[in-house]
């Protein structure tokens, strides 16, 4: 048996390899981007993988191409899902062709999100069963699992991770890969099914209902809801990766492990219960199982002892036991404090960033910015502190709108990426055309996805599958939206960014200035350094506000002020030009250059 | 040979993903169960990184519980410090003495505290610190990229693992072209603790 240590997101690609899934599709977003780059990277010749203009659109997709016989492969982080949710609750009614799995990578501790919804809510309100894997061979068999389950009960399947299961690697035993058809028949013409419309759709909502109960049943004998009794004076049921942590901090207790947790196994979970002397749920978040639990009128502690909030990592876990009474505290009492007066190391746009310019010159204006989802998210942090609102994909141009209907005294602007604006930025924009708007649509465009590791989106000339595909040009595209004012300026190019804001804010109406540069982690550049000039900079502070990594503080001092003068970092700075732009004294020069004073 | 909960910490950009990899394929192949599980946020926009890495016979939990970490793996001497919490006392730590000082220091008002006094601090805690110039050490051999496996090698010196093995799975994590480089890297890093323990 070949072993493979693999992510839970190689795992979840490779459990797409063995179950036969021939196309997989997505919009990138942590935890979950890795999934569909490892289909990509190791499956190309079996799979078809595209990263999708978003996450509706990629469900769309999936759903057409479950019902054109061909198993299918969704994947999205937890915010996504709700962007996913319209198209997934038809697919729920008319049901497939093919198998159709839908994975959720949830992130609680949220280490990189802006909320921590927990989507098992969705399995429930879609009434669509939902797994739960614990590590890196759970997520590659409960892929295999998922399309089982769906062609077996003619549903889609939700298959929840979460970043430690996404981001956690351990030991895989692989298998093989099913026989795929070559060519699929011709398309299923069935309109009742796949036609929701009303009449149609109305027939369908009970076999929903109907299926639903056959899948708790099933769910009753399942090896994926396993009992381990050990010690019967507690009892814990758990899911995904707590069961993890449950085994870690309580290894001596018996465990209801559900690896399907939608709908629940009643019978194997009431005689669970009344097995054991004490019984409780450890669950992230919500208390998903808890109320069901609880409504099936068994006696159950679950949040009352661990909080919905934040994960339940080892550490935690022990703590809230330990309050809960649930186990006795360690006589340690030796343990190491942390060292909290460290100075704390935060992300920053890189040496080099395109999304510099913008930010610098925002932070002076102080006008109100409406932010979105990127890397220039960044621009709500110190030095610049220039971002007032940021909430989800492609709200920023939407928020710029309702200050403008909201009569604010002031100029506002909205600023948000290329693979944004294609996402969810283009209706906001079109509906700011449409209903008469005022404001600055920034549109930083640095040529890919960057936050997410540099995916493809419309706006790129290659995609997943590496192959040159056309670029969909954002200038004529909203120009052809009906945006009378549209400046494209060279993002590196400070003159030419502040410009071309002045340019815009003066127009009476909406606007759009396209900052183009390409990401610096994409161009690597290779040039040398920039110097400073000791004896001509005055430490007046300017090329600070950049905010750039490779700009430090040296140790000598401007007299007058008593303050430190400027030093470039050699390893750092990758001679993107801004701060000599910015610099008063000209005391900035490329390296080998002889200072102009 | 014993089973390790391996804290290793660092700055986006160092290669400490690269080196938790091959640490836990390292361990796999040396016939224990492995678990690994990173803490990245934004890492690669230059904040810290933190990876636990376990060898066991039959590990649980990818993450490991505070206070039962037996080795620090560290890349940077202030992000030592700020994983210091999650050591046991009996553990050893193996640090780059290469400072990486974050923007709040390097452009704003607050200090980094001396090497010395991070080295000090470590050794009060914990039951071996061992502080290696990695970095310096790479570019003497022409590359800073190579410091993290000259901490590897480095690193390996605390195992009876047989060196093939970390070697094989060095060269496998990295460019074909830089294989002489590195596997050089490996036993330079190796050779510096191999001295210490005769």
């Amino acid at each position: 048996m070949t072993k493979a240590l693999l992510s839970g997101n190689e795992a979840l690609a490779r459990g797409a390899y063995e179950a036969g899934i021939q196309v997989a599709t997505g919009y990138p977003g942590t935890p979950s981007s890795e999934i569909l780059e490892a289909v990509a990277r190791n499956y190309a010749d079996d799979i078809y993988a595209e990263w999708s203009t978003n996450e509706k659109v990629a469900m769309d997709a999936a759903a057409g191409a479950a019902y054109s016989g061909r198993r299918s492969l969704v994947t999205t982080k937890q915010v996504g899902m709700n962007v996913l949710a319209d198209s997934l609750f038809y697919a729920v009614y008319t049901g497939v062709e093919a198998g159709l799995v839908i994975v959720t990578a949830d992130d609680p501790g949220m280490f990189s999100s802006q909320n921590e919804q927990d989507n098992r809510w969705y399995a429930k309100l879609a009434k669509i069963p939902l797994l739960e894997p614990c590590d890196s061979q759970e997520s590659k068999d409960a892929i295999v699992l998922a399309i089982e389950l769906s062609e077996r009960f003619d549903t889609p399947v939700l298959v929840k991770t979460t970043m430690r299961v996404s981001h956690s690697k351990s030991v895989v035993e692989l298998g093989e890969r099913p026989k795929t058809p070559k060519d699929v028949a011709p398309f299923v013409r069935n309109q009742q099914k796949y036609v929701c419309t009303a009449m149609w759709a109305k027939k369908r909502h009970p076999v929903v209902e109907d299926r639903l109960i056959e899948m708790a049943r099933y769910a009753e004998t399942m090896e994926q809801n396993r009992v381990e009794m050990r010690d019967h004076s507690l009892g814990i049921i758990t899911s995904g990766v707590t069961y993890a942590y449950v085994r870690e901090v309580f290894p001596e207790a018996s465990v209801l492990k559900l690896g399907m947790t939608y709908p629940l196994p009643q019978d194997l979970i009431r005689t669970f219960v009344e097995g054991v002397d004490r019984a409780v749920v450890v669950e992230e978040l919500d208390p998903f199982l808890e109320e069901q639990i609880l409504a099936m009128g068994l006696d159950v502690k679950g949040k009352e002892y661990f909080p919905p909030c934040d994960e339940l990592i080892p550490d935690r876990l022990q703590a809230f036991s330990i309050e809960a009474g649930l186990m006795d505290a360690p006589a340690d009492g030796d343990r190491i404090e942390i060292v909290d007066d460290l100075p704390p190391r935060t992300p920053v746009l890189c040496a080099g960033c395109p999304h510099r310019s913008t930010y610098y010159w925002l932070a002076g204006m102080q006008m109100p910015v409406a932010g979105d989802v990127g890397c220039y998210n960044l621009g709500c942090l110190p030095p610049f502190n220039a971002q007032h609102t940021m909430g989800c994909m492609g709200a920023s141009i939407g928020v710029l709108h309702g200050m403008a209907i909201a009569g604010i005294p002031e100029k506002a602007v909205a600023t948000i990426g290329d693979s944004t604006l294609f996402h969810s930025g283009l209706p906001a924009l079109a509906n700011m055309v449409h209903n008469r708007s005022s404001g600055v649509v920034i549109v930083m465009d640095n040529g890919t996805t960057a936050m997410t590791g540099h995916q493809d989106h419309p706006g790129t000339d290659w995609s997943l599958h590496d192959k040159p595909v056309p670029r969909i040009r954002i200038e004529p595209l909203v120009r052809a939206m009906g945006v009378q004012k549209v400046v494209p300026v060279d993002a590196f190019d400070m003159t030419a960014v502040k410009a071309g804001l002045d340019e815009c804010l003066a127009f009476d109406g909406p606007s759009v200035l396209i900052t183009e540069g390409p990401c610096v982690q994409v161009t690597k550049p290779n040039l040398a350094a920039y110097e400073v000039d000791l004896e001509l900079c005055i430490a007046c502070g300017t090329c600070f506000r950049l905010g750039c990594p490779a700009i430090v503080k040296s140790e000598l001092v401007q007299e007058s002020t008593g303050k430190r003068k400027a030093e470039i970092e050699l390893t750092m700075c990758v001679g993107c030009d801004m701060c000599r732009q910015v610099c008063p004294t000209s005391a900035i020069r490329r390296p080998g250059e002889e200072s102009t004073t | 040979m014993n089973c390790a909960d391996i804290l290793v910490a660092g700055v986006g950009g160092q290669g400490t993903l690269l080196a938790s990899n091959i640490l836990s394929e390292v361990g796999m192949r040396a016939g224990f169960d492995v678990k690994k599980s990173d803490v990245l946020g934004l890492s690669v926009r230059g904040g810290s990184v933190l990876s636990h890495v376990r060898w066991g016979h039959e590990v649980a939990s990818p993450v490991v519980p505070r206070g039962s970490m037996n080795y620090l793996l560290a890349f940077e001497p202030l992000e030592a410090l700020r994983g210091l919490h999650l050591m046991h006392r009996s553990a050893k730590v193996l640090c780059n003495a290469h400072p990486i000082p974050p923007v709040s220091v390097s452009s704003g008002d607050l200090a980094y505290p001396s090497i010395k006094s991070i080295e000090e601090r470590l050794a009060r805690e914990t039951a071996s610190v061992r502080f290696i110039e990695a970095t310096k050490l790479a570019m003497d051999m022409g590359n800073p990229r190579v410091t993290n496996v000259i901490m590897l090698g480095a690193f390996s010196a605390h195992f009876e693992i047989d060196r093939r093995i970390w070697l094989d799975v060095v060269l496998a994590g990295v460019p074909e072209k830089h294989a002489d480089l590195n596997g050089e890297a490996f036993q330079a890093g190796r050779d510096l603790l191999g001295k210490e323990k005769r």
